[in-house]
């Protein structure tokens, strides 16, 4: 349900900007307006999570230690998985946000005989890195569109991404994987049954929607050819604020840009934030040594409790009597 | 009163496959052996907690107050505001099911919304209906649903089937830790006066009398005098140990469950053997006498009452630390709560061993150091005569339990510890131990009697484990630092495994001390026959 929910959802984007261009004419909405309203909608959106999540405090230092403590000196510390310290901590957040560290701790769990087995799993852990790697990439080869002259890095990146050097234009391998990984993230959640029962349309939705913009593009890079020059020219418009629609800018340019500013629009609403909120985990951007520095609860406030006195006031005989020492005789 | 348990065989038939009708249409069935009573109004009223009234969760009318979703969603909104943790983790999980068959629960029942990931739905999907705008214009679609007394028990019945182990947040991408989520779900629910009678009586009791067992002050020190009788059986030698005892060094800080039931009270016997053989200036307290703390499975602020009195005797006493003795989730508060809440302990001193000069400089600041990281520094430095074959007739195995492991990371102590007191020491398969440990099935105050089909079911990861290294290398003892593992454990032994007995680390120890003027030993702290020399050499 939710599935078939996201593919019409996402087709019906692709028509709506296909109409939209060829036969109502509205380039100029499709080229430059929702563009930058996807933009604002974007930055806004991000920044209004990230203050909505700082705005709540971290009462408790609550790390899930994933390795030895630091304790005596003896004891080999494990200063990554479970640091005692800022530098610790921004290694571990480098491997989990780079390397997906926890992803890559996936076991496969399964019962065999009455008997528990385990079985690495690491095809979440590939395709999840091989997606957001692949994304980035593509990203940033996308500036090439955006600036003039293009950096050099932008040209080195370029020459690694087309070392196949295959066909005319350049085969870019992240492209495919692009394609493959996300190809994939959505055929395991049709395919695994516990993953299927837990997804919403909202998962499904994005990957669809990647799934469009990712075809889209790859059919005007090496298929439908469109018109570079003057579509490097209406992109460097949206981005120096001076809009203009050339002609002969194909069809599906507009079909790739809309899904691309619908993606941008709808990730401040969706799971998509996931990208800002791994940084604020406490679990795993903390370090455990609350024992070594005291953390600090900012709401923290007395609370009723049952003092010693008042213990001792409802026990006293029966201290004196078991010869325990009382503070009032 | 306890539930029939269906044997192993017809319990190990687990079907992983969920059902065809989805989650949220799926009501939920309060099956026998898997929740636990109700609690009981007095137990409420002891500590003024909300809603006190006789109730059963079986029930159709559960006696809520009339504006129970109003108090419900207010203290959603709260505690959004007050925990990052929960506004995050309400936020960013992207559904990847990587946490999905992490959990102890799921694996030994099935039931999806054992899943970690849908037990947290559970919660969110009321938290999208009322805190997010897609939620409230696209309801179902969006994930969002109405929160009804029927998604109010379906959640009760979830939130109590979660042991709080953090196994799932160790593999999350994102380190989304359900236990957190669970620990604030209960709160909510405790809002409304729907706690179990399991967790409300030991956190009324301890209110009152120091100790979830309510053992009262005599009491108390007359429990400790049966096993000093014991212990001079068994050594021949006599100990005095001293109670709420001023201007002694060391505060001595244990769960209660080991002055009171086997085999706990061994690993308590190891305590008082050690002490005294190193002549430790230390005193036992009838005030702070439980190191535990079910109030953490009630809600932040009955867990923050209880343990008020830890620093608070350490204080009226004049110690200069706390020493600490094996318990799990006490361990995860004092390592990540205790300060926080009362410190700061600056009328402590940073603790040094007396016996080895040894500072513990990772404790500077909070002063509690843990029992195994104290022995551990004595037997490096050497400072303890240890008869390892006095463990002979044990092959041993070590358990981390969850607290201790996810919210600590003391791995390395007990297991040292461990190999200088016996000769046969054997590790469990590594993805079932340290960070990856399973949980006893048990914890966060699921160790009741009526719910035994679900410790069984979540035990049964742990149980597995063990019958392998039982099987592989006959092993025939199951050490462990947590008081709560040695009250769940035998009985999970006894169901999935047989012939595999449990024990603290201490009574390892106590096993091994050869104390100055001890008569020979024939027996073990319990009372069993050692191996004698001459067997061994056969
Ligand atoms: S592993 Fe984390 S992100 Fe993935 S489903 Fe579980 S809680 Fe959500
Ligand atoms: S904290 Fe433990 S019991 Fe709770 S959902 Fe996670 S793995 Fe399961």
């Amino acid at each position: 349900m939710g599935a078939l929910l996201s593919l019409s959802t996402a087709l019906i984007l692709v028509l709506i900007a296909f109409a939209g261009v060829k036969e109502a004419n509205l380039h100029f909405l499709f080229g430059a307006i929702i563009p930058y309203i996807a933009i604002i909608t974007f930055i806004i959106g991000v920044i209004y999570r990230i203050l909505k999540w700082a705005s709540s405090p971290v009462p408790f230092r609550i790390p899930t230690t994933c390795g030895q403590q630091k304790s005596l000196p003896w004891i080999k510390h494990s200063k990554i998985e479970n640091p005692s310290g800022t530098l610790g901590v921004i290694v571990r957040m480098a491997l989990e946000v780079l390397l997906f560290r926890s992803l890559f701790r996936n076991l496969k769990t399964e019962l065999r005989e009455g008997k528990v087995v385990y079985g690495s799993e690491k095809w979440l852990w590939l395709a999840g890195l091989a997606f957001h790697w692949s994304f980035l990439i593509i990203l940033l080869r996308h500036f090439r569109l955006f600036v003039d002259p293009v950096p050099a890095s932008l040209h080195l990146l370029e020459s690694f991404d087309g070392f196949l050097q295959i066909g005319m234009p350049r085969l870019f391998i992240t492209g495919i994987i692009l394609l493959a990984s996300v190809s994939y993230l959505l055929f395991r959640r049709f395919y695994i049954p516990q993953v299927r029962y837990i997804s919403l349309a909202n998962d499904y939705f994005p990957l669809f929607l990647i799934l469009g913009i990712g075809i889209t593009g790859v059919l005007m890079r090496y298929f439908i050819k469109v018109d570079v020059v003057n579509t490097k020219h209406l992109i460097m418009g949206i981005f120096t604020l001076k809009p203009e629609i050339p002609e002969g800018v194909g069809g599906i340019f507009y079909i790739h840009i809309f899904l691309v500013s619908v993606l941008f629009a709808y990730f401040p609403f969706s799971k998509l934030v996931h990208m800002a909120g791994v940084f604020m985990s406490p679990t795993r951007n903390l370090s455990n040594n609350s024992r070594m520095k005291r953390h600090i609860n900012p709401w923290n406030y007395p609370v009723k409790a049952h003092t010693y006195e008042d213990y001792e006031n409802e026990f006293r005989e029966k201290m004196k009597k078991a010869g325990l020492p009382v503070e009032k005789e | 009163m306890s539930n029939k348990v269906p044997t192993p065989d017809e319990l190990s038939k687990i079907d992983y496959k969920p059902p065809k009708r989805k989650w949220m249409d799926t009501p939920v069935e309060f099956k026998p052996g898997t929740w636990c009573y109700g609690s009981r109004p007095k137990y409420l009223e002891a500590v003024g907690m909300p809603n006190p009234r006789d109730w059963k969760p079986s029930d159709e009318d559960w006696k809520l107050p009339e504006n129970w979703k109003e108090i419900f969603l207010e203290g959603m909104e709260e505690r959004l505001r007050k925990y990052r943790s929960f506004r995050l983790f309400m936020d960013i999980c992207v559904r990847c099911g990587a946490c999905a068959d992490k959990c102890h629960f799921f694996i030994g029942s099935g039931d999806p919304k054992n899943m970690p990931v849908l037990r947290a739905e559970l919660l969110r999907s009321v938290y999208r209906k009322y805190f997010t705008t897609s939620g409230k214009l696209l309801g179902k679609v969006a994930g969002a649903r109405e929160l009804t007394v029927d998604v109010l028990k379906e959640i009760w019945y979830y939130m109590y089937q979660c042991s709080e182990c953090r196994r799932c947040s160790v593999f999350c991408p994102y380190g989304i830790d359900t236990a957190e989520i669970t620990l604030i779900g209960r709160e909510l629910l405790n809002l409304l006066g729907l706690n179990t009678d399991w967790i409300a009586g030991p956190v009324a009791n301890c209110y009152r009398t120091g100790n979830h067992l309510g053992i009262e002050p005599h009491t108390f020190k007359n429990s400790l005098e049966f096993f000093l009788s014991d212990i001079e059986d068994i050594t021949g030698i006599k100990i005095e140990p001293s109670f709420n005892r001023k201007g002694a060094e060391i505060l001595f800080v244990t769960p209660s469950g080991d002055t009171f039931a086997d085999p706990g009270t061994y690993t308590c016997m190891g305590y008082l053997m050690l002490f005294h053989e190193l002549g430790l200036d230390y005193t036992w307290s009838t005030y702070a006498s439980e190191g535990g703390n079910f109030g953490f499975f009630t809600s932040n602020e009955m867990a923050k009452r209880l343990h008020y009195k830890i620093f608070a005797e350490a204080k009226r006493l004049g110690v200069k630390w706390i020493l600490g003795g094996e318990c799990g989730h006490m361990w995860r508060l004092l390592n990540q709560y205790l300060d926080t809440w009362h410190g700061p302990a600056d009328f402590l001193e940073e603790p040094v061993s007396p016996i080895t000069g040894t500072k513990f400089e990772n404790t500077k600041s909070s002063r509690l150091v843990h029992i195994a990281e104290f022995t551990a520094d004595l037997i490096k430095h050497g400072k303890l005569n240890l008869d390892p074959s006095r463990n002979d007739h044990l092959k041993v195995t070590f358990h981390d339990s969850c607290n201790t492991s996810r919210g600590m990371g003391i791995f390395e102590e007990p297991r040292y510890i461990i190999k200088n007191v016996c000769n046969h020491f054997y590790e469990m398969p590594e993805d079932t131990i340290r960070e990856k440990t399973f949980c006893c099935g048990s914890g966060s105050g699921l160790n009741a009697g009526e719910n035994m089909e679900l410790r069984m079911r979540g035990g049964f990861p742990r149980a597995n484990a063990v019958r392998f290294v039982k099987e592989k290398h006959g092993v025939n003892m199951l050490a462990n630092i947590c008081a709560i593992d040695r009250a769940a454990l035998p009985p999970l032994m006894d169901y999935w495994v047989t012939d595999v007995r449990v024990t603290g680390v201490h009574e390892l120890v106590g096993n091994a001390l050869v104390m100055k003027g001890e008569k020979e030993r024939t027996v073990d702290l319990r009372n069993e026959p050692l191996t004698s020399k001459e067997s061994k050499e056969e």
